[in-house]
Formats: C-alpha cells, sequence, structure tokens
C-alpha cells in the first residue's frame, strides 16, 4: 500500500510529507527531488522506480504530489487516488498551488489522515469530509452524540458521497452535456475515423436524499420498450436512438441495476460533479466538412483553398471557429482572402489560423491562399499535415438525448414537478483534423 | 489567515522559542507553536527535542490541535521510547471517549506509533474497537490490526486478533467489510501458507454483497482479495464472473482494472464453447478502450496492462487497433506504450493502416519516439510477411531523408529483415552502403558490417568498405570489432584471392592487439579454421542461419501468467514479478492462473483463439543456438530493452563462428548424460523415443536387486561430467539425488592439474524444469592437487525456464580461479517427483478418461523380479504413488500418479504379468499441463 506522500513546490522543496509505513525513510523524500524534480531530462514515466523504492507522482500546475511504496501496490488505485487528493483538495481551498497548500497545511495534514490510513484510501468524498474535517476544528465538542453517529455512519455508510439533511429553498439541477468529437477524413470526404467522447456533468441543489433516475435515448432501452409495445412509436424511436459503445458512471450510480435492467438509477453527490462519460462511433453528426485544394503552381507557389460547410439545423450557431491550414517549412510569404471572420498567417507555428466568431448551420464559408515558397535543396517533399480545427456548436454531435430526470424524496414534501431542470447540450472539437 | 508563514522561520534560537510558546498559558499561542513545529518537521528539520513539550499540548479539548500533536508523535516517538510512554494515557482515555471520531482518532494514532510499549497498552483498546458499537471505529480498528501485525506479528496471533479480524468480514457495514478484506490480505501475504482468508464459496458471497454497496476504494480491496480465490468449478467461476462484470463501468479506472484482473483470471476456467465465454470476451473491449481517455498516468498503467493482456488474449481488442494510434500532445511516455500494442495487434488485415501511422511517427521530434517507430516498421516486417516489401521501401524513404538516427535506427531493422528474408532485398544494399560514412553508433555500425560481410560477393567494393573500418579497430567498440572479424573471415572465404592480406591484418589486430578475451578467442579460432581446414571453415562459417522468428519480445509465458494475475499492480507496470522490486517476503508467492476445468478441454492450450501469436508459446523460448550464446556468454552486446526484439547481433556471430559444432563442443564429453547412462542393460526401451526417463525407471528398478534402501529414491552413482584434460585439470563427476523432499547435486571435484584451485562457483542455464542452485558451490578450503572433494549442492526450482532438448538436459558452468568450464548432464526425471503427488482417486479416474491418446507412450522394463507389492512400495520411495490396483487376466495392474515439481501430472499404468518377469509401463499421461503443451511430443514419457 502507499508508504507515504509528499508534496514538492516546483524548486523541489517539501511543503507536506506524511508517512504511512515504516519501510519509507525520510530520504525517499530526497531521492524523489534529486532522481525527478530536478532530473534533467523530461520525465520518461510517471512511475519511477529508486533503489527498490516505487514513485507514483502527478503535476498539478507547478505542484508535484508523489506517493512512494515498497510494496507491489494497485498502481491505478494509487494514481486515482491522487487525482482524488487534488479534487479534494481543489473543494476545500481552491487551486492548487504553493501558497494554497502551505496556507492551509493543517488541513492537508488532517486530512491526509484521514483518507488514508496505513496506506489505505478510505472515504473520500468531499461532501463526506466536510461534515467533520472543517478549517475551524472546533466542531469536535460542540456536537450531540445524534450527530456525531449521523457523521460517522454516512463517512461508512453506503452513501458517503452526501450527507443527510441538505435542505434547498429551490430544488434545482442542471445537467450539462459535454461532447468533444472526433474526426479524421480522407482529402475525399472520406470518414477515417469518427469517435465521440461524452460526459454528463450535474450539478444538484436538492433537499433530503433524492432518488434520481436518469434516462436518455440509449439504443438498448429505447429498443427494449419498443418491442414491448409502450409509448414510443416504433419508425420513431428507431432514429433517435444512439449506440453506446461504452460508459462509465461516478460511484452513485447503482452498476449492477445498470448491468441486468440498463437504468441509471442513484443519490446524487450535492453539488457539481460527472455522472457519466461515454463513447460513441456509430452514426456521429458532424458539424462540420472541410473540403481541402491545395495545388502546387511551380516549385515555388502554392495555392490553398479550404471550403468549410456548417451540417446543422439553420437556427443554431457554432462558436469559436477555427481553422488551421498548415503551411510548408520554406514558405516565405503568404496572402490570404477570406469570406468572413479573420485569418493570419502565423510563421511561428508554420500554419494559417482562420477564425470566425459564430457561424449558422447550413452555410458555407471559403478561404483562399497563396504561398510562396522559397526554393530548397531538399530532395524531402512536404509531409502535408492534416488541417484541423476547433469549434463549439449548442448540440451532442452524438446525437444524445436526455430524455428524463426524474427526482424522487419521499420523505420531504417536494416532487419531481416541483424540480426546476436546465439541460443543456455543448459539443466541442476534439482532434478534428481533415487530410489535404 | 495566512499559515504560509510557518514555512518561513528561519532564524537562530527557533527551538528556544518555541519551546517557551508550547508552555504558553494561550491555548492560542500554543495551537500555533505546534503548527509551527510540525511546519519545520515537514521541511527536514530536527524538533525532536521539544517532544515532552508537544506532548504536554495532548491533553486538549481541540481537535485540531490533538491531531497535530498526534502527527507530531508518530514522527517522533520512535526516536524517544521512553517519554513516548508519557502519551499512553492519554491515548487510552481517548479510546474510551464518547465521540467516535475521537474514539477512532486514538486508535488509528496508536497504531502508527512504533514502541513495543506503547503496543503492549495497545491491545485492549483495540479489542475493544473492533467491536465497537461505532462502524467507524470498527473500520479504523480494522486496519489498525495489519499495523500491529506490522510491529509485531506474534502479538496480535496470540491476542486472537486474527479471529476477529475475521469476524468482521461478516460486518453488516461495508467499509469495515472493506478494510477488513485489505488488512486481512496484507497479513496473509506475509504468511505465505496460512490459510488465513480462508476464502470459501459463503465468504465469497458475502464480499461480492459488499462489493455493491462500499467505497469505491473499497471495491478495490475486496476485487483484489477475490483475484487470489481459486473457484472451485467453471460454474461458481462464471456466478462469480456475472457478478463482477457491472464493475466494468465504474468511474475509477482502479476498481475496472481490477475486475479485468478477476476476470481474467476466472476465465481461464470456463469452457471455451460456452456462449458466456465469448459474452465475457466481448464485455472485456469497450471497458479497456475508455481507460485510454483517462488522465495519462492512468493511460500509461492501463496501456501496459493492456499489453499484458493482448499477448494473453489478443481476440479481445484485434479489432481495436485505432484506439492507440498516438496522438500529438499524448506524453511521451503514452506515446511509446501505444506503439507498442500497435505492433501487437498489427495483422495482415490492418497492416496498411499501421504502417501509415509510423511512417508519420518517424518524422516526429522526440528522438527516442522516432527510433522506436522505425524500429516498429522493421517489427511489422518481420511479422507480417505480405508488408515486408512495403515496410522495405518506407525504411529506405526514411533513410533518404538523411536523419542521422533516423538512418542508424532503418540500418539495424533492415539488418533483421535480411535475417528474417535471405537474399530477397539485397537490391538495397546500395543505398544501404551509400550511409556507410554517417553511422556513428555501435549497433549500426556492427549491423552494416554484418550486412557486408553477409552479402560480400554481390558488393564490389566490399573489401574496401570494410578495410576503411579497420583502420580505426582499436577505438570500435567490442561489439564492432567482432562484427568486423567475423565479416572480413566470411568475405576472404568467399574472395580469397584478393583479400588474403585483409584477412591476415584482422587476424593479428584480434589476436595480438587487443586485450579483449572474446575477440581473441574468436580470432584464433578463425585463424585455426582457416589454417587447418579452410572447407570445414567454409561450412561453420558460411553455415546457413536460422531464420528469426517473428515475436522475439513475447514475455515468457510463465511470467506473463504471473503477471496477469497481478493486473493493476506494479508488477503489470514493470512487467516484473514482484519478487523482482519488493524487498523481504512479501509478494515473493507466484501467483498462477487456475487450471482450466470443464471436459475434454483440459490438455488443450489455453488460448484456442482462431489465431494470433499466443498459439503458439513455444516460440517465446529461444533456440537453443542462442542458449548456448547465453552459456558462453559471448553476448557482448548491450542490453537491449529497448530493441526486444531484435536478436544482439553478437549473438548472430556467435552462431557463425561456431556454427554446427557447437553442440559437440559443450557436450564433447562422452559422459554426457551419464546420469541415465548408468543403467543401460536394464533398458531396451521398446519405445525409443523414451529413453531418458525409461533409464530412470530402469534404474528405479535396478534395485531390485535389493541392496538396503528400502525407503528413499533411488541415486546413481557417480559418473565424470567433466573430463580433466578439458578443463583444463579439473575433473568434475556427479549425480543427482532428491533427500527428504530436496533436490541435492552431488559433486566430486578432483584436482588433477598442478597448482591450487579455488574460488569455485556454479551456475546452470535455463532448463525445462527451473533448476537453479538453492546456494553457493560450497568448496570452502582450496582444492590442492590430487585431493578431490565432495560437495552437495542443493537446487531449487524456481529458476528461469527453458524447454531443453532433451528435456532432462542441464548445461552447467563451473567456474574456478584458473577459468570458467562448461559441461552438460542430464538428470533423472525422478529428480523432480514430488512427495504430494498423490493423486485422489476420484481425480484419478476422471482425469485418466481425458487424456487423449497423443499423450500417451509406452515402454517395457525387462529383468526385473518383483511382484507388485515390492513394485509398488519401491516406487513409492521415489514418489510414484499407487493409487489403484486391480488384476485382470493374471495380470497386476498398477495405478499410478507422479506430480512434477512445476506442477505437472503425470498418470502411469503399469501391468505386471505374474510368472512372467516382464513388466510393462503401459502409458504415462499427463492431464492438464497447460504450461507444457509443447513438450508433448518429447522423448519424455510425458
Amino acid at each position: 500500500m502507499i508508504g507515504g506522500l509528499f508534496i514538492y513546490n516546483h524548486k523541489g522543496e517539501v511543503l507536506i510529507s506524511r508517512v504511512y509505513r515504516d519501510d519509507i525513510g525520510r530520504n525517499a523524500v530526497d531521492a524523489f527531488r534529486v532522481n525527478v524534480i530536478h532530473a534533467r531530462q523530461q520525465v520518461r514515466s510517471p512511475v519511477t522506480n529508486i533503489a527498490r523504492t516505487s514513485f507514483f507522482h502527478v503535476k498539478r500546475s507547478n505542484i508535484w504530489l508523489a506517493a512512494v511504496t515498497k510494496q507491489n501496490v494497485n498502481a491505478a488505485m494509487v494514481f486515482e487516488f491522487l487525482y482524488k487528493m487534488c479534487d479534494v483538495m481543489t473543494a476545500y481551498f481552491g487551486k492548487i498551488s504553493e501558497e494554497n497548500i502551505k496556507n492551509n497545511f493543517v488541513l492537508i495534514y488532517e486530512l491526509l489522515d484521514e483518507i488514508l490510513d496505513f496506506g489505505y484510501p478510505q472515504n473520500s468524498e468531499t461532501g463526506a469530509l466536510k461534515t467533520f474535517i472543517t478549517q475551524q476544528g472546533i466542531k469536535g465538542q460542540p456536537q450531540t452524540k445524534e450527530e456525531q453517529s449521523q457523521i460517522t455512519s454516512q463517512v461508512t455508510g453506503q452513501i458517503g458521497w452526501r450527507r443527510e439533511g441538505i435542505k434547498y429553498r429551490r430544488n434545482e439541477l442542471f445537467l450539462d452535456v459535454l461532447e468533444s468529437v472526433n474526426l479524421l477524413m480522407s482529402p475525399q470526404g472520406q470518414v477515417l475515423s469518427a469517435h465521440v467522447s461524452g460526459r454528463v456533468v450535474m450539478k444538484s441543489y436538492l433537499s433530503g436524499m433524492p432518488e434520481c433516475k436518469f434516462g436518455m435515448n440509449d439504443k438498448i432501452v429505447i429498443d427494449k420498450q419498443g418491442k414491448g409495445g409502450t409509448t414510443d412509436e416504433p419508425g420513431k424511436s428507431g432514429k433517435q436512438s444512439i449506440a453506446i459503445d461504452d460508459c462509465t458512471f461516478h460511484q452513485c450510480v447503482r452498476l449492477s441495476k445498470f448491468d441486468s435492467e440498463r437504468s441509471i438509477s442513484f443519490i446524487p453527490p450535492d453539488g457539481e460533479y460527472e455522472l457519466m462519460r461515454y463513447r460513441t462511433t456509430k452514426d456521429i453528426i458532424l458539424p462540420f466538412r472541410v473540403i481541402p485544394l491545395v495545388r502546387e503552381v511551380g516549385r515555388t507557389k502554392l495555392e490553398v483553398k479550404v471550403v468549410i460547410k456548417s451540417n446543422f439545423k439553420p437556427s443554431l450557431l457554432a462558436q469559436k471557429i477555427e481553422v488551421r491550414i498548415p503551411t510548408p517549412l520554406n514558405t516565405s510569404g503568404v496572402q490570404v482572402i477570406c469570406m468572413k471572420g479573420k485569418a493570419k498567417y502565423k510563421a511561428s507555428e508554420n500554419a494559417i489560423v482562420w477564425k470566425i466568431k459564430r457561424m449558422a448551420g447550413m452555410k458555407e464559408s471559403q478561404i483562399s491562399a497563396e504561398i510562396e515558397l522559397l526554393p530548397t535543396n531538399d530532395k524531402k517533399k512536404w509531409a502535408r499535415p492534416p488541417i484541423s480545427m476547433n469549434f463549439e456548436v449548442p448540440f451532442a454531435p452524438s446525437g444524445l438525448k436526455v430524455r428524463y430526470l426524474k427526482v424522487f424524496e419521499s420523505k420531504l414534501n417536494y416532487s419531481d414537478h416541483d424540480v426546476i431542470k436546465w439541460v443543456r447540450y455543448i459539443g466541442r472539437s476534439g482532434i478534428y483534423e481533415t487530410r489535404c | 489567515m495566512t499559515d504560509s508563514k510557518y514555512f518561513t522561520t528561519t532564524k537562530k534560537g527557533e527551538i528556544f522559542e518555541l519551546k517557551a510558546e508550547l508552555n504558553s498559558d494561550k491555548k492560542e499561542k500554543k495551537k500555533e507553536a505546534v503548527k509551527k513545529v510540525i511546519a519545520s518537521m515537514t521541511v527536514g528539520k530536527d524538533v525532536s527535542a521539544l517532544f515532552p513539550d508537544v506532548v504536554n499540548c495532548m491533553q486538549t479539548d481541540n481537535l485540531e490541535l490533538k491531531k497535530l500533536v498526534y502527527l507530531y508523535l508518530m514522527n517522533y516517538a520512535k526516536s524517544q521510547p521512553d517519554m513516548a510512554i508519557m502519551a499512553v494515557n492519554t491515548f487510552v482515555k481517548d479510546c474510551e471517549d464518547l465521540n467516535p471520531l475521537i474514539r477512532a482518532l486514538a486508535v488509528r494514532t496508536m497504531g502508527c506509533i512504533r514502541v513495543d510499549k506503547i503496543t503492549e497498552y495497545l491491545c485492549e483498546p483495540l479489542r475493544k474497537c473492533l467491536k465497537d458499537e461505532d462502524p467507524y471505529v470498527r473500520k479504523t480498528a480494522a486496519v489498525c490490526v495489519a499495523k500491529l501485525h506490522d510491529i509485531n506479528a506474534q502479538l496480535v496471533e496470540d491476542q486472537g486478533f486474527l479471529d476477529t479480524l475475521k469476524d468482521l468480514i461478516s460486518d453488516s457495514n461495508p467499509m469495515v467489510v472493506a478494510n477488513a478484506v485489505a488488512a486481512l490480505s496484507e497479513i496473509a501475504e506475509s504468511h505465505p501458507n496460512s490459510n488465513l482468508l480462508d476464502l470459501n464459496p459463503q465468504t465469497i458471497n458475502k464480499l461480492l454483497t459488499a462489493l455493491n454497496e462500499c467505497t469505491e476504494w473499497g471495491q478495490i480491496f475486496i476485487l483484489d482479495c477475490l483475484a487470489s480465490y481459486l473457484p472451485r468449478d467453471d460454474r461458481e467461476s462464471q456466478s462469480i464472473c456475472e457478478r463482477v462484470t457491472p464493475r466494468l463501468s465504474h468511474a475509477n479506472s482502479a476498481v475496472v482494472l481490477s475486475a479485468v484482473k478477476v476476470l481474467m483470471k476466472f476465465m481461464e476456467m470456463l469452457p471455451k464453447d460456452l456462449d458466456y465465454y465469448g459474452t465475457l470476451l466481448k464485455k472485456l473491449a469497450p471497458p479497456l478502450v475508455t481507460l485510454l481517455s483517462a488522465e495519462p498516468e492512468l493511460q500509461y498503467v492501463a496501456l501496459r496492462n493492456i499489453n499484458l493482456i493482448v499477448q494473453k488474449r489478443p481476440e479481445i481488442l484485434k479489432h481495436e487497433m485505432k484506439v492507440f494510434f498516438v496522438k500529438y500532445n499524448d506524453p511521451i511516455y503514452v506515446k511509446l506504450e501505444k506503439l507498442d500494442i500497435m505492433i501487437r495487434l498489427a495483422s495482415q488485415a490492418n497492416i496498411a493502416q499501421v504502417l501509415a501511422e509510423l511512417k508519420e511517427y518517424a518524422t516526429e521530434v522526440d528522438v527516442d519516439f522516432v527510433r522506436k517507430a522505425v524500429r516498429a516498421i522493421g517489427r511489422c516486417a518481420i511479422k507480417v510477411e505480405q508488408s515486408a516489401e512495403r515496410c522495405v521501401s518506407t525504411l529506405l524513404d526514411l533513410i533518404q531523408t538523411k536523419v542521422n538516427y533516423v538512418v542508424q535506427e532503418a540500418i539495424v531493422v533492415i539488418k533483421d529483415i535480411f535475417r528474417k528474408y535471405p537474399n530477397k532485398y539485397e537490391s538495397v544494399i546500395a543505398t544501404l552502403c551509400e550511409n556507410l560514412d554517417s553511422l556513428d553508433e555501435p549497433e549500426a555500425r556492427a549491423a552494416m558490417i554484418w550486412i557486408v560481410g553477409e552479402y560480400a560477393e554481390r558488393i564490389d567494393n566490399a573489401d574496401e568498405l570494410l578495410e576503411s573500418f579497420l583502420e580505426g579497430f582499436h577505438d570500435e567498440s567490442t561489439q564492432v570489432q567482432l562484427q568486423l572479424l567475423t565479416a572480413i573471415v566470411k568475405l576472404f572465404l568467399k574472395k580469397p584471392t584478393e583479400t588474403q592480406e585483409l584477412v591476415q591484418q584482422v587476424l593479428s589486430l584480434a589476436t595480438q592487439d587487443s586485450d579483449n578475451p572474446d575477440l581473441r578467442d574468436r580470432g584464433y579460432i578463425y585463424w585455426r579454421l582457416l589454417s587447418t581446414d579452410p572447407v570445414a571453415a567454409k561450412e561453420v562459417v558460411l553455415a546457413e542461419k536460422p531464420l528469426i522468428s517473428e515475436e522475439t519480445d513475447l514475455i515468457e509465458p510463465t511470467l506473463l501468467e504471473e503477471l496477469i494475475c497481478h493486473i493493476g499492480t506494479l508488477a503489470s507496470v514493470y512487467h516484473k514479478p514482484p519478487s523482482a522490486f519488493v524487498e523481504g517476503s512479501r509478494g515473493v508467492q507466484h501467483k498462477r492462473l487456475p487450471p482450466r476445468a470443464g471436459s475434454g478441454e483440459s490438455t488443450e492450450s489455453p488460448d484456442v483463439g482462431q489465431s494470433g501469436p499466443s498459439e503458439a508459446p513455444p516460440a517465446v523460448i529461444p533456440s537453443q543456438g542462442d542458449l548456448l550464446g547465453d552459456l558462453l556468454n559471448l553476448d557482448l552486446a548491450p542490453p537491449t530493452a529497448t530493441v526486444p526484439s531484435v536478436q544482439p547481433s553478437m549473438q548472430m556471430g556467435a552462431m557463425d563462428l561456431l556454427g554446427g559444432g557447437l553442440d559437440s563442443l559443450v557436450c564433447s564429453s562422452p559422459a554426457m548424460g551419464a546420469g541415465l547412462g548408468a543403467a543401460p542393460a536394464a533398458m531396451p526401451a521398446s519405445l525409443g523415443s523414451a529413453p531418458a526417463v525409461g533409464g530412470g525407471l530402469g534404474d528405479l528398478f535396478d534395485l531390485g536387486g535389493g541392496v538396503g534402501m528400502p525407503t528413499g529414491s533411488y541415486v546413481a552413482p557417480k559418473t565424470v561430467w567433466l573430463l580433466a584434460m578439458k578443463a583444463k585439470g579439473l575433473e568434475i563427476s556427479g549425480t543427482f539425488a532428491r533427500r527428504g523432499g530436496i533436490i541435492q547435486m552431488d559433486l566430486s571435484l578432483t584436482n588433477k592439474a598442478m597448482s591450487v584451485m579455488t574460488d569455485f562457483a556454479i551456475q546452470f542455464n535455463r532448463n525445462s524444469f527451473g533448476l537453479a542452485p538453492a546456494g553457493p558451490l560450497q568448496v570452502l578450503t582450496p582444492l590442492s592437487p590430487n585431493q578431490t572433494i565432495d560437495v552437495s549442492l542443493p537446487l531449487s526450482t524456481s529458476g528461469p525456464v527453458m524447454k531443453m532438448e532433451p528435456l532432462n538436459n542441464l548445461q552447467v558452468a563451473v567456474k574456478n580461479n584458473i577459468d570458467v568450464f562448461y559441461f552438460s548432464c542430464q538428470y533423472p526425471l525422478s529428480l523432480l517427483f514430488v512427495e504430494d503427488g498423490k493423486m485422489d482417486r476420484q481425480v484419478f479416474l476422471a482425469t485418466w478418461k481425458d487424456i487423449p491418446n497423443d499423450n500417451e507412450a509406452q515402454f517395457q522394463i525387462k529383468d526385473i523380479h518383483l511382484n507388485s507389492d515390492v513394485a509398488s512400495n519401491k516406487l513409492q520411495g521415489s514418489n510414484i504413488f499407487t493409487i489403484a490396483k486391480r488384476t485382470v487376466e493374471g495380470q497386476d495392474m498398477l495405478y499410478q500418479s507422479v506430480k512434477l515439481t512445476n506442477g505437472i501430472w503425470v498418470l502411469a499404468e503399469m501391468r505386471i504379468q505374474t510368472g512372467n518377469p516382464n513388466y510393462t509401463w503401459m502409458c504415462w499421461r499427463r492431464p492438464h499441463v497447460r504450461e507444457c503443451v509443447s513438450q508433448n511430443d518429447s522423448p519424455v514419457i510425458s
């Protein structure tokens, strides 16, 4: 198990050092500094073995977090724990910076004592931790016995991520469907690979211990219902459902229920958290199509024409569009003409960057450029890197739709109808490239 | 408030000031002072002098202050044990506190204080806390048992804490269960043989129930524990798998990987024709792919594991090639791992895509990555024959870039391509020769020289090229020197007229002006070969070389199996067994995959996947040629960790040099195989294919003569293994014995030389059953001339395993102050029969029926006059156990079982005809011998 945990600043000075196991000595602190932080070369692995001691590290801005062990620990668990540690710290005092860590070192030690016992991660949900690890530290005494046992039962209980007795005047929840769409397309417009990786992020401000049920247009669920002959019309449902390749859930979701019935039910943590992640590869709506045309005019000139077409409802607007057209290394000058937005040749990046603030659906726009080249005797042909694109669209390119999010709280007197629900879809470009 | 100020106090007299503040009456001031102390402690200052003052602050109502004091105590108690006692009272009192948080805090902290006297006081509070009404206290106490065990294992056993801990597995609170499981697993690791965890279907059921309810971390503890369970049959295995699969959708990657581990392990037991088996395979792919969208560090862990999974079960991810394509912003460690997996998944179906990608990568910036990409192209050429042509032309394109390291890397892999497809792509040699001058790395130079030597007859100016290297001969690395020597000799044999001078020159450089023994020896061998018999020289040096196999970088199957049992852990990241990086007893247990259940399948290879490299595990085992290279220690190439696929060029050199003659060189002693030769008369060997063990059996029966050795296994008389004339005066004779479960090699070392011999050491080459010396060769006194010394060397069977031909061949190197000598001998297989080789009757019956005929061998043993009972007793002495006996038509039939050290079972039937002194061993059978399918047709009676 984890033998010790150290936090360093960018210079390699120790800010936090907590040793859990006897086999980790003080020299381990220095070994990591010398061999990793002060190492000359770039770090080649997040796991380093120095003198039979293994160091796992992650970096947040210029802060290093390192977990140390001499045993055959579960490596995936150690990294998950380090990320979790970062989340917990952020939840308590904001950004992880040297200043914040120094200011909160007592709190951090207290947290480390609580969430890691003898190197075994314990409950690390901030919702629960905040009930008894407070920056004031005085909460120790005035608690009643009931309060105490409530805390302990929550920390150890099945719903460790949520405390009891949360009250909101207005019960409200926000669902964000955030997708990043990835594409690799051939110059002829053939899709070489495309996938969407999506996340459903939920912000819940709900009283009590609400039982939630989340429904989306998952093909498997819709098909099952279609067969059962319930509400949906058969033809319609087939079109609207999407095939999900794989998904993972926050620990609040009852996995065995998902496995057997494919229904997503849970008691949500309070505040913001990531309910699920998913991947799809089928029937992806590609928001933009890039049509490149490159012509070499002699040895010293290139003519480039790129057309982009938006492929979604005309009523929707895409934002932050940026097209990046690579230019050869021996470019000497570039003239660009574009119909919309601004385009610039950036010599340092070897690319023409074309930016458009907004673009509605079913439109097209075009850029043409003349690139002058310096004559070289380099025999090697220019490799023509792909044209890449960035954008943001207000829909989910995977076609995912939230069908419902039902809230049941039997003990308190509010019903599903009283909850104010907001759903937002944002599709962003991941790696969106077209070869030319 | 800004606590950061505590970090900046560097003035002198600080300790003194702190002391005053700690003893202040004001609570706030006290707390401030303790904070300062902790800050100093963090940055590494020694504040142990403040021990009494800090401990004085312990009695406080302020929880935050208390925690700080405890933190201080944990750090310094060990250095001030006497003073630490002062704290005991407070701890004991806190353990009785009304607030469960304080009770838990006290017991948690006490467990971290490694002072014997405190530990004594811990027992009673701990016992109470283990039965506390509050689950928070119980879960903390459970971990505390593990802490205490780490300090004083005996105490924990004496106090009966282990039983209480076991009871906690049935606790109503899932987190208590998870922590109890974690603690028990840890304790069990240091007691490899205890049945501490005592997993049975009932406890497993409890764990599976808790799995659904506990925290993500608890799920990991439970899954890791489940992975060590061995289900009774395939049905149980399936039902566990069914309950574990939902975990694959967990957001925590560690939960997913641990679940994958359980599934990969238990799948091993499911019959392949089961529908569920296919379903499970399909379910595994998506979560593995999803792991690649995690944070880079986790991606790295996942990729290292996927590398193992792909080797074990290529069918899972064979269609997922694209997800392993490298992204431009991946960290370098992720890029390198993805590249590795891409090569593993490369096949005829996707090779075009892979090659296009690799070509892209070869133009990136990171040197290591580019090199690996270039090597990968070469590996694709070797792996997918249809793509070789395309790969070679890609490599040529890359050479045209003239980027120095790309060119060198390309030449190294092209050499390998020549080894795989000889005489096919020589047209590229001209291009290669153009780049001769730019090569500055030894490996690339050596590769180029090898190519020139190998194709000397087709390169017009080969002599000039080689001569140009010769000028700086002494500045070259050994690798290049050896290669140059061999290449010039090859050239000479091909074009003797023009190159006589050159060969003279290189031979004298190698033999007279070099300090390197390998170079000198090789030089002499060539010289002598050339001068005595040029025709023979030609046969040796220009002999046809064995083709290199396609996937030489696969992890050795037994190691792979072990690593599969460690999915998700550090071992799977390092690709090393835990014993390689964990100190002490922990993790030294070797884990194994469970044997497959189900009928008719038992002897099949575990990988019946339609295709894929795993179908041919023997391919991984290096050929014997390499092995001789190893043994002779000719392999001087630098560690080739970066290029596992490429055989070090020197090794080829070794084969060039010694060609086929090596076998006789190493085994030149006529006494070779003498361990068995002792009883040739007893061996008519009706089945010629089984001389080795048959001989051993003959030996066993030879005892029938009735010399007084009623029990214990047979020991053959010593035979000469190493002749004095071959070993500068050292004669070694020896035999093998099994005494009280320990394998021993009895050696007689005789000094027939004129000088004293000292500094003896012994080493074995890798062999079929992993025999290795369990200790050093104990020759304490110098061996004076004409003296003989008898040594008994205990052997273990935990050494590296490699299949030998014959199976029981053992190659040994003995060193003394004079030189290193090599010989090989054969051990009787009976050496490996273990004491617990008695199979249950029912199991025997079931297994017997399942064995296919192919695995059967029979032969006769003549001239032995024993009745069945005596034979049975005798054999029992050698750990051959009689399971059943029956009499059919006047023949006694004995059914026997034997278990080998590597867990292989051999079943036998022995027919004894009364009145006729013929004993017919009917068949030896091997059930579920998964590891050794490759040995099926070996001469051993297996």
